[in-house]
């Protein structure tokens, strides 16, 4: 348990003062050190910033990505079962798909001119299309035997989803949420940096761009950092109920 | 007996549509077959002759080319819960729990006589203290034991079975069987048990069907008249078992002189 954190706190040093030695050597004014950054870091709470922007760039992810789960499972659990609603739908999904989210946003502030909305919206699209892509595989993959052995007992259509379909594919459906998170809050920062005047992404644009802060800059990439982190385990933390645990391999 | 039969085939067939260009494949052929209630009938016959496209017929769960099947004096529709299946494949769902597996069927009764049904049969497949475990934690042998619990609970008339202990192993099979023959004399429901291993088969049914290979059709029927637990040692049981395993024998000179092994795992 100890080594387990050991090493990566003595990894995490190393490059702290390697980091620290060659900005000394290059004799950099512009690009901070480890200690600077740190300060950048205290010099954002002082002024409340870094809270402000914290909360703004969770508060777009949240909506974006709820919106993104509640239509994305059901629409991926419909067209996985309905093969006509499948192959109607599927083409556009798989045209719509491949754009990257960021090429949305122009179209973004055309709609939603430069407010909360449009951030919100390019979430929403970046996480729509991962989950619903996965639901849809994880219906068809499904094994006929759950379903038969469901409708042998004689359950409802609704029944059917409520309590064979949907938790079936619960696993597979939990591992494309953490993906699309994940997507999401790279696409954040990058809406932010355009379209809105809040966030860590804005932070960021706004210290270079706004007197060369690269102290500030650096702090909000770390920041960045740590959150998709803590994302990331929240999500994972997720695959550990016993409900899912058996759709994971034995890993741990 | 003079019952009158609860499943009776008749005439049945079924070719699957050949992949592109590829001929047809004749899977079944003029099966006939009458099964009375209370009945335990065992189906054996080689590894892909039909057995499982039968049972999957006379539930519901695939149509036939030709010929009818009338369960309970009506021809089969679809699925029902009055008959139950056992997969091949154990279908026991992975994110419930024991109980919650063996509640699955009765989930409309009321909940105190859900719980009534589900201790009873916990109890009776001998799964006592694992009511709250998750099908991963259990064994293969339990997992079966859970299926055949889940498939009971509501009160089936007729439990379809298809190879349910074929992948377990000998030891645990042959504990299986005597308490499926505990439960069925208990229960007094009919089942219909395929297997391709002919020693499980005349330990357990009143009556054994041998299928030919591919096409399947019934080759011969065997009426197994020995007292329960059955003395796999008496020159009765063996003398059963030999005359099977004979027809099977003869079934698979008249073919093209493979190795028997490779026909009949
Ligand atoms: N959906 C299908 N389409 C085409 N052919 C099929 C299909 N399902 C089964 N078959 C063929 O039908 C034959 C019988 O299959 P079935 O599963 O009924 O055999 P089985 O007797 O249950 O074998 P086993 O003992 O190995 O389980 C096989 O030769 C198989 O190739
Ligand atoms: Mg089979």
């Amino acid at each position: 348990m100890k080594k387990g954190i050991l090493l990566p706190l003595a990894v995490l040093l190393a490059v702290c003062f390697l980091w620290d030695r060659a900005v000394l050597l290059s004799r950099s004014d512009i690009f901070p050190t480890p200690y600077q950054v740190l300060l950048g870091i205290v010099e954002l709470i002082q002024h409340g910033l870094l809270l402000k922007y914290v909360v703004a760039s969770l508060f777009r992810v949240s909506v974006g990505f709820v919106l993104a789960v509640l239509i994305g499972v059901p629409v991926g659990l419909l067209l996985g079962w309905f093969k006509p609603a499948f192959l109607a739908l599927n083409p556009l999904i798989q045209l719509l798909r491949p754009i990257s989210p960021i090429a949305w946003i122009p179209i973004a502030i055309l709609w939603f001119k430069v407010d909360d909305r449009a951030p919100i919206f390019l979430i929403f699209l970046s996480s729509l299309f991962p989950i619903t892509v996965a639901t849809i595989a994880a219906v068809q993959n499904i094994q006929p035997v759950y379903v038969r052995a469901a409708q042998n007992f004689g359950v409802t259509r609704v029944d059917l989803f409520r309590r064979v379909i949907f938790p079936a594919c619960l696993p597979q459906i939990i591992t494309s949420l953490r993906i699309s998170l994940g997507i999401a809050w790279l696409v954040v920062v990058a809406a932010e940096m355009i379209a809105v005047n809040s966030g860590l992404g804005y932070l960021i644009i706004d210290a270079r761009n706004a007197g060369k802060r690269y102290d500030l800059v650096v702090a909000g990439m770390l920041m960045i950092g740590l959150i998709g982190l803590i994302l990331d385990l929240l999500v994972r933390s997720l695959e550990r109920f016993e409900q899912v645990r058996w759709g994971y391999s034995q890993r741990g | 007996m003079v019952s009158a039969p609860v499943i009776s085939v008749r005439d049945l067939g079924l070719t699957f549509p050949g992949k592109k260009g590829a001929e047809p494949i004749d899977v079944l052929r003029s099966i006939n077959l009458e099964i009375t209630t209370g009945e335990f009938v065992c189906i054996v016959g080689p590894s892909g002759c039909g057995k499982t496209t039968f049972l999957n017929i006379v539930t519901g769960f695939l149509r036939q080319s030709t010929g009818e099947v009338l369960v309970q004096g009506a021809p089969v529709k679809g699925p029902d819960p009055r008959r139950i299946f056992v997969f091949q494949e154990n279908g026991v769902f992975p994110w419930l729990t024991v109980e919650q597996n063996i509640a699955f069927g009765i989930a409309r009764c009321p909940s105190k006589e859900q719980r009534e049904i589900v201790r009873r049969y916990v109890r009776m497949v001998g799964l006592t203290g694992f009511e709250k475990a998750y099908p991963r934690e259990l064994s293969g042998g339990m997992r079966q034991r859970v299926e055949i619990a889940r498939a009971l609970a509501p009160d089936p008339e007729i439990i379809y079975m298809d190879e349910p202990f074929g992948a377990l192993d000998f030891i645990t099979r042959l504990k299986m069987r005597a308490d499926l023959t505990r439960i069925w004399e208990k229960e007094k429901k009919t089942i219909l048990f395929v297997t391709h291993d002919i020693e499980e088969s005349v330990q357990l049914a009143d009556r054994v069907v041998v299928l030919s290979p591919r096409p399947g059709s019934v080759r011969k029927q065997v009426k197994i008249d020995l007292p329960r637990p059955r003395d796999l040692d008496s020159p009765e049981y063996l003398e059963l078992r030999d005359e099977i395993f004979h027809t099977i024998g003869m079934s698979l000179r008249v073919g093209a002189g493979e190795e028997m092994s490779a026909i009949f795992p």
